[in-house]
């Protein structure tokens, strides 16, 4: 089976993605994404950024086979120890290693970006397509609520949600998805402006497809490329946020092993001990710029328009 | 079909608060009404609706049912939803944002006390912001794709992505303990806090009032190394689009024809191109303005600057639901019309924006 597939595929995989007669729409989708991938590839900085970003991946998914040690496990006969060959990042004030509190604090965040955006991006999707796609006071009565949400700096409200749901990790991420959605509204409903008067809706509609397959089918796929755009762009925000709701002692709950609380925890050793404070903070910002390096280059490639 | 179009490029570059820019200033006002009614309508949800007991908080949770229920009643928690909301609105219309549990006074007087500090490190940020983000944008654009290019492009993904109050605190390590260049948290060293008169409320300013030099470069010294630290993330933004604007313009015909007829490139490029760049600059500076409000919260925690954001956190910490929420409502308004006076700014300075 492998020697039969390397034989078909591996001589003839680059002209097949490259072919400019596709047999297929699978074909031409693959060629599409292949070009996509070699305009991505060529900018540095966007191979970095994703670099980082699966390593975020990897470092989640290894977390208990790369920590040294138990991220919880207290033994204050070592506590405060700078950095040195058996503790790489030193050891909080509770003995715990910082190396392997780093590596576990690594699910938190790629947990909090995924839950919201799982959460917030097809709500806005769908709030936006359907603002955009029926026009008229649908338009104009979701619109408002979409600019209204806007109206608040995203931090402060979600502060105040954490306020009212009280502090914790899923109320944060809560907070975060309530404040993360409008953006994607607005841009699903103005690429769906662009496109919901083109001939092939009409084809589509002709054919006898429903306003909800019209929808989902033929005005959401259109819109993905610009939100792809934009939730990597945002996913740096909502960690920043999030650790910032942790920082604050609102997000994530001690012992929990997540960076912002572990900053938080640092301060008091500022001055002398700097290293409890500062490692976690180089984590926070090593991951928030891989996802702003991706995403930027990721605007280069499926969104021309946004690009300079 | 091109109007969409060209609206949505238009929407991409400037403050999308008000949808309704190309509409008359009727169709603003209205739009400005409806958003303040949804800030008071999700404040006030967030408030009553979501599952904290107001009237458990004030009473405890070892009160009497006859107490409690009375408390209830008082409280106007018994009244329908949409009555509590109209009393609600029309309290908030009058000035009346209830009590502080934390201070025991009412929450607009501890607005006001508190407001200034953050408008002052604001406004500072700002200024620093502009002072370097448009050079270094300039800059940037000048030398589109070298490496002063990349240097500021890096320098600004370097600013989104850093956690605002982890620099705050490195900054405070650096300067503050160990070379010791500025002075620590609060706006003013512990010693000379009671000799100042707050008439503005504007440390810089009320130490000038007053004519003493030391104060005024102490309070210089509380507020440089917060101001910085804020002015990084619209410094960013704003030399960002600083950058996109001149780009936009410098690929404009008239720029060709002043190089044909022999201006000197530095004129063209901060006169003719730059010139020009200023008018959608003035949107940019005033959404990181009210962008700012917002990274403040953080700033103002890690240097106990006795401003809005740590007074909606401390309110918080407390569950002081009262002083959260008016907390929010002000930053909300505050940012609203910031949005509307960009806007209102943009139809004054851009001729063709009024047609």
């Amino acid at each position: 089976m492998t020697q039969t597939t390397s034989r078909l595929f591996k001589p003839g995989l680059r002209p097949w993605l490259t072919s400019d007669t596709p047999q297929s729409r699978f074909q031409a989708r693959c060629g599409r994404a292949w070009m996509g991938w070699l305009k991505l590839a060529e900018n540095r900085l966007a191979m970095v950024g994703l670099g980082i970003v699966l390593s975020l991946v990897l470092v989640t998914l290894l977390a208990p086979v790369l920590a040294p040690y138990d991220p919880l496990a207290a033994d204050l006969t070592k506590r405060i120890q700078s950095p040195n060959a058996q503790h790489w990042f030193g050891t909080d004030q509770l003995g715990r290693d910082i190396l392997s509190r780093v590596i576990y604090g690594a699910q938190y965040t790629l947990m909090v970006v995924a839950l919201v955006v799982i959460t917030a991006a097809p709500v806005g999707l769908l709030v936006g397509t359907i603002a955009g796609f029926f026009g008229g006071w649908v338009d104009s009565v979701l619109m408002r609520i979409t600019d209204i949400f806007l109206a608040f700096p995203k931090l402060i409200l979600a502060l105040a949600f954490v306020a009212a749901l009280g502090p914790g990790l899923e109320n944060a991420i809560l907070a975060i998805a309530l404040t993360a959605w409008p953006p994607y509204a607005r841009i699903a409903r103005a690429e769906t402006l662009t496109v919901r008067k083109s001939d092939y809706i009409y084809a589509a509609r002709l054919q006898g497809v429903s306003n909800t397959g019209l929808i989902l089918g033929h005005i959401t796929p259109m819109c993905l490329s610009s939100l792809v755009v934009r939730v990597t762009l945002d996913m740096a925000g909502m960690i920043l946020i999030a650790a910032g709701l942790g920082f604050l002692g609102l997000g994530a709950q001690p012992p929990m092993p997540e960076w912002g609380a572990m900053v938080s925890e640092g301060r008091q050793f500022l001055l002398e001990q700097w290293w409890v404070s500062t490692v976690p903070g180089i984590a926070i910002f090593i991951v928030s710029l891989g996802f702003n390096l991706l995403g930027d280059g990721l605007r280069d490639v499926l969104d021309p328009r946004g690009g300079d | 079909m091109f109007s969409v179009l060209r609206s949505n490029r238009d929407g991409r570059k400037r403050a999308r608060l008000f949808s309704g820019t190309g509409g008359s200033f009727i169709r603003l006002v209205f739009s400005l009404i409806i958003t303040l009614f949804g800030l008071l309508l999700v404040t006030f949800l967030i408030g009553r609706v979501l599952p904290i007991d107001p009237v458990l908080a004030a009473v405890g949770d070892r009160a009497p049912q006859a107490v409690y229920d009375r408390v209830r009643e008082e409280m106007g928690l018994n009244l329908p939803l949409w009555q509590q909301f109209y009393i609600y609105v029309s309290n908030i219309l009058q000035g009346d944002f209830g009590r502080s549990v934390l201070t025991s006074r009412p929450v607009l007087d501890d607005i006001k006390r508190v407001f200034p500090a953050t408008l002052e490190l604001a406004t500072v940020a700002t200024i620093i912001g502009v002072a370097l983000g448009i050079p270094m944008g300039v800059f940037a654009a000048v030398h589109k794709g070298k490496w002063p290019d990349h240097l500021v492009r890096i320098f600004g993904l370097v600013g989104y992505s850093m956690p605002i109050f982890w620099l705050g605190l490195m900054g405070l390590m650096i300067f503050y303990m160990k070379l010791g260049w500025v002075a620590g948290p609060g706006r003013l060293d512990a010693f000379y806090v009671d000799f100042i008169e707050p008439t503005t409320g504007l440390m810089l300013i009320d130490t000038l009032i007053e004519g003493d030099m030391d104060l005024f470069w102490n309070a210089v010294s509380h507020i440089i190394l917060p101001a910085s630290i804020l002015a990084y993330f619209s410094l960013a933004y704003i030399a960002r689009m600083t950058r996109s604007f001149m780009l936009e313009q410098l690929g404009q015909e008239y720029i060709l024809t002043a190089r044909v007829k022999g201006i000197s490139e530095t004129r063209i490029i901060w006169r003719h191109a730059l010139g020009n760049v200023m008018v959608p600059l003035v949107t940019v500076i005033a959404l990181s303005y009210a962008n700012l409000l917002e990274g403040s919260v953080l700033t103002e925690i890690i240097f106990s600057w006795p401003g809005l954001g740590q007074y909606i956190t401390n309110s918080l910490l407390k569950a002081d639901m009262n002083a959260v929420l008016g907390g929010t409502i002000v930053v909300g308004a505050v940012f609203i019309g910031v949005n509307l006076l960009s806007d209102v700014l943009y139809r004054l300075l851009d001729p063709r924006a009024r047609r």
